[in-house]
């Protein structure tokens, strides 16, 4: 275990910490910086849960070592609205019912804004492609496809 | 207000707390950081069955950063959720009974250090011989416990009503088939996490993930000694629940106990492996089932034997063993029911209740073996069914009152959606569709541990800016109960259920709602909340009646304004009236409590399967089958449920799709496998679930029959639509290639196998090809209910 102090950008701010180099960026996001919002369900890269933005790219934070993520922009959930508004995915997951027990929903609206800014208007296999790597328990997927469907500007 | 038209009730809504979910701001158990805080781990034994010679924690606790380290003598109280099963203990004293169990718990200052006084501890076994199916069970060779009715048998039930025998002789056809239902797991998102913080002023706070706030305050109250004032647990949100945190747990009395020793908050949040261990699930059992028919379908008696694999302990196995026995004759009018059933312990983690607690397994065996029987007699899987549908507002045959039921309405509705007559039989090989019933209960009629009490308060207090705060200790684990709260005062006082204040879950400031469990939430703190919102408006309506000279009877409340209905120039703002009603009266403020009447049977066990109101569920599944591979692909499922009303349609929509789902996973590759007493694969790799590509389209069709007893007419919907689905997959299968899969789950070697015994002029079944022999006990004899005619 090294200490080292890492800068690390999240959701647009900088953060100087002194953190050891074997912690990872899930621990890190939760433990030290109380961004509480990115969810662990495993910590071991098997259900999506603690799914973040590394440069607008998904990753599971849990099998991301924090000195491998230094000066990379990371986003959160916390950091998916802007100026107080909703991203479009957030407002269409509250509206449609995509959120039952709502634990695996950060890493799910995560996952979903990565496919939308890659692919604007994803088909329906598309957006179960770029879901399967995030489990749900609750809602058996179906308000959730409809829900990322709306966000890309599908007909409701 | 029945009859009036509802301006709230019956309308899509988002959930009340959508927002803080999206937003990442819901705060779960694991979420909380107290000043202070340490961190507790559990260690937990490698062995199945083992006596523990010596424990020595003198090693761990000089670690610096270890503020205690606690094992099974320091925690000597048992219990357990059910009083007739009082058989755990925080940490194992003596003896490990199952892999996985804890044995010694430990608060120190970060995880890492945590983890090394756990390698520090010395625990001394001497292995034991292991017992870990039920054949061994049964056979009673190593005793786990002195706990049952008999070796390694923890309970046996017995019962006959109406007279079988005589029923079997009135058959012209009688089926007997053997089916197996290997367990599962919950597999919820969240781990189990709990915080507790033990004050100077000695009272102790408790942070859980928890379905049952009021059962688990009077766990720690038992466990620790202490009184149950002095405990304040709090159901933080549950991320997923399905019955898997429905029982008091390990890690939250350690917590408790380190907290109270080290001065300090302490939290415990199993890892995903420890969650398998903790399990409770669904029982793996093992199903003989011999039923007679007339020609035409009807049922003239059913027999049905049941065996489960109930683990080490007790948890809630005594009610499971009688569920499984209790809702055959809530679909099916059966004239003479016979149920024999034995529980076993093994050398497994602890089942307990799963999403339709005992009542998946003998459903799959009876909508398949009717499916069968449909087959040798020559009528299609719909007619056989609707020979024998329960009537509304009977009595079954094993005293279980029967009131709303839209289940004839289901099998209408589901059947023309799907097409099912027309394709049944007729879809090309390798393509099928299958059909089954089923029916849940709408609340446990008894509470688990016996009271006078109601099963649900609810309060409500309303400030003078008009503002209303819910309080009700029922635990949103997912299922909308908080929404559902809302919704039911928002229709009653006129208001939008999103500018509502709902406080829940909390020993210190809610009245008791037994908690989330039997899918009772909606029935009876609904009506509970029903009943306080209607002291709240009488109040309200009685001031504004003498504010504008009228009577309160003539008075509506609607969009934020008290009215004279028919005349809404004379009105008054809810603020307005709010304050009118503080003025005259003083704090406005409304309780309501519901119990269930008293249904329970003339019988011993007859308090198992009794509910106030029952939900009934249609699935049809089409299935694409590999010949080659055995893969199933479910195409579509069309699932039709009477809610008895729909609260708020989009939530009781996604119940459906979540029942759907859950029970396609049991259906085709969910299983909580062992090798001996060891977890196959304690992981969400090694467990399989349906991801988002195995999950098919799915279409809800809601049937309300309107519950005289529910609220608003609601029933659940929580955990009835699961039940059919499994045994729809299962003949649907059997649809598309003539083969029968009598044991869940139906994976593709299942599918080969029975693939290549038909072509070589075999049945094509594969399943369990025989039973132990057992003795159940005294058989009870039961009569029918007055007016349960022949």
């Amino acid at each position: 275990m090294i200490d080292q102090v890492q800068t690390l950008s999240v959701n647009g701010q900088k953060h100087h910490l002194v953190v050891s180099d074997h912690r990872t960026l899930l621990e890190v996001l939760r433990e030290d910086l109380r961004l509480t919002g990115t969810k662990h369900g495993c910590e071991l890269g098997e259900c999506g849960a603690c799914t973040v933005l590394v440069d607008g790219t998904p990753v599971l934070s849990c099998l991301t070592l924090i000195g491998s993520v230094a000066g990379r922009a990371i986003q959160t959930v916390e950091g998916l609205e802007s100026d107080g508004v909703l991203h479009p995915l957030q407002e269409s997951f509250a509206r449609l019912g995509a959120a039952q027990c709502g634990y695996c929903t950060p890493g799910m609206l995560m996952a979903a804004a990565a496919l939308l800014e890659s692919v604007p208007d994803p088909s329906t296999e598309e957006i179960r492609d770029a879901l399967s790597g995030n489990l749900c328990r609750c809602t058996g997927y179906a308000k959730i496809l409809e829900a990322v469907r709306q966000a890309a500007g599908g007909a409701p | 207000m029945i009859g009036h038209e509802f301006s709230v009730v019956g309308t899509r809504r988002p959930r009340v707390d959508a927002g803080s979910q999206v937003t990442g701001r819901t705060v779960f158990a694991d979420d909380i950081a107290l000043p202070g805080m340490l961190v507790g781990r559990l260690l937990r034994s490698p062995h199945g069955h083992a006596r523990i010679i010596r424990i020595d924690a003198t090693r761990a606790r000089s670690l610096e950063g270890v503020a205690a380290v606690l094992t099974g003598t320091d925690l000597p109280v048992a219990y357990g959720i059910l009083p007739v099963s009082q058989d755990e203990h925080t940490l194992a004293v003596d003896r490990v009974r199952y892999i996985g169990e804890p044995v010694a718990a430990v608060a120190a200052v970060d995880a890492d250090t945590a983890a090394r006084a756990l390698e520090l501890i010395e625990v001394e076994y001497t292995p034991l011989e292991e017992t870990t199916t039920l054949w061994e069970a049964a056979e009673a060779r190593h005793l786990i416990h002195g706990e049952g009715v008999g070796p390694n048998i923890h309970r046996s039930a017995a019962l006959e009503f109406g007279d079988v025998a005589a029923g079997f002789e009135e058959a012209d056809h009688v089926r007997e088939d053997l089916y197996d239902f290997r367990g599962s797991t919950h597999a919820a998102l969240e781990q189990h996490s709990a915080v507790a913080a033990h004050g100077p002023d000695g009272r102790l706070t408790i942070w859980s993930s928890t379905q049952v706030p009021h059962y688990l305050q009077r766990a720690l109250e038992k466990v620790l000694e202490m009184p149950a004032g002095a405990i304040r647990v709090v159901a933080t949100p549950v991320g997923g629940g399905f019955g898997g945190k429905t029982d008091p747990f390990s890690h939250e009395i350690a917590a408790a106990r380190l907290s109270i020793e080290t001065g300090r908050p302490v939290k415990i949040t199993l890892t995903r492996e420890e969650v398998f261990y903790t399990h409770r699930g669904r029982h793996p059992v093992l199903i003989w089932l011999r039923t007679g028919f007339r020609k035409d379908g009807t049922i003239t008696a059913m027999h049905l034997r049941t065996h489960l694999d109930g683990g080490a302990f007790g948890s809630y196995g005594a009610a499971t063993l009688y569920y499984t026995g209790a809702l055959q004759p809530a679909t099916y009018r059966i004239p003479n029911y016979k149920f024999e059933g034995v529980r076993g312990f093994t050398n497994k983690p602890p089942c307990g209740p799963k999403r339709g607690h005992g009542t998946p397994q003998p459903r799959f065996a009876v909508e398949c073996q009717l499916d069968a029987a449909a087959g040798d007699l020559g009528l299609d899987p719909v007619t056989i069914r609707m020979r024998n549908l329960v009537e509304p507002y009977s009595m079954t045959v094993n005293h279980l009152r029967i009131t709303s039921c839209g289940l004839r309405e289901c099998l209408d509705e589901a059947v023309a959606a799907s097409g099912f007559r027309e394709k049944h039989g007729n879809l090309p090989h390798g393509r099928g569709i299958g059909l089954a019933v089923g029916a849940y209960l709408s609340g446990a009629g008894l509470p688990i541990y016996f009271n006078d009490m109601p099963q649900s308060e609810v309060t409500i207090k309303v400030d003078r800016g008009g503002g209303v705060t819910v309080f009700s200790m029922a635990a949103d684990v997912g299922q909308g109960s908080t929404s559902m709260l809302a919704t039911v005062v928002g229709e009653v006082l006129g208001l939008d259920p999103a500018a509502l204040a709902v406080v829940t879950a909390d020993t210190d400031l809610t009245p008791v709602d037994l908690g989330s469990y039997s899918s009772r939430v909606t029935f009876m703190a609904g009506n509970a909340a029903l009943q306080a919102a209607e002291n709240v408006r009488s109040r309200v309506f009685e001031a504004v009646a003498d504010e504008l000279g009228t009577t309160a009877e003539v008075l509506v409340a609607e969009d934020g304004r008290i009215s004279v209905e028919g005349a809404p120039d004379k009105s008054m703002s809810w603020e307005e009236a709010v304050r009118a009603a503080v003025a005259r009266g003083g704090p406005l403020m409304g309780s309501g409590a519901y119990r269930a009447p008293d249904l329970a049977g003339p019988y011993k066990g007859s308090g198992v399967g009794i509910s106030p109101a029952y939900s009934f569920s249609v699935a049809v599944v089409e299935v694409e089958c590999d010949a080659d591979t055995g893969q199933v692909q479910v195409d579509r499922v069309w699932l039709a449920h009477d809610v008895g009303r729909a609260l708020n349609p989009l939530l009781v929509e996604g119940q459906i799709e979540g029942g759907v789902y859950m029970g396609l996973g049991e259906a085709l590759m969910e299983e909580q496998a062992f090798r001996g007493a060891l977890h196959r694969g304690p992981s969400l790799l090694d467990y399989k679930m349906p991801t988002f590509l195995d999950m098919p389209p799915v279409e809800s069709i809601l049937i309300e029959s309107v519950d005289p007893e529910g609220p608003f007419g609601a029933k659940e919907v929580g955990q009835g639509p699961l039940l059919p689905v499994i045994p729809a997959v299962a003949n649907a299968i059997h649809d598309a290639l003539g083969v029968r899969i009598d044991e869940v789950p139906i994976t593709p070697d299942k599918v080969v196998r029975a693939l290549r015994d038909l072509a070589k002029g075999g049945s094509g079944r594969v399943g369990p090809d025989g039973i132990p022999a057992f003795d159940y006990g005294r058989l009870i004899r039961v009569d029918p209910p007055e007016g349960f005619g022949r």
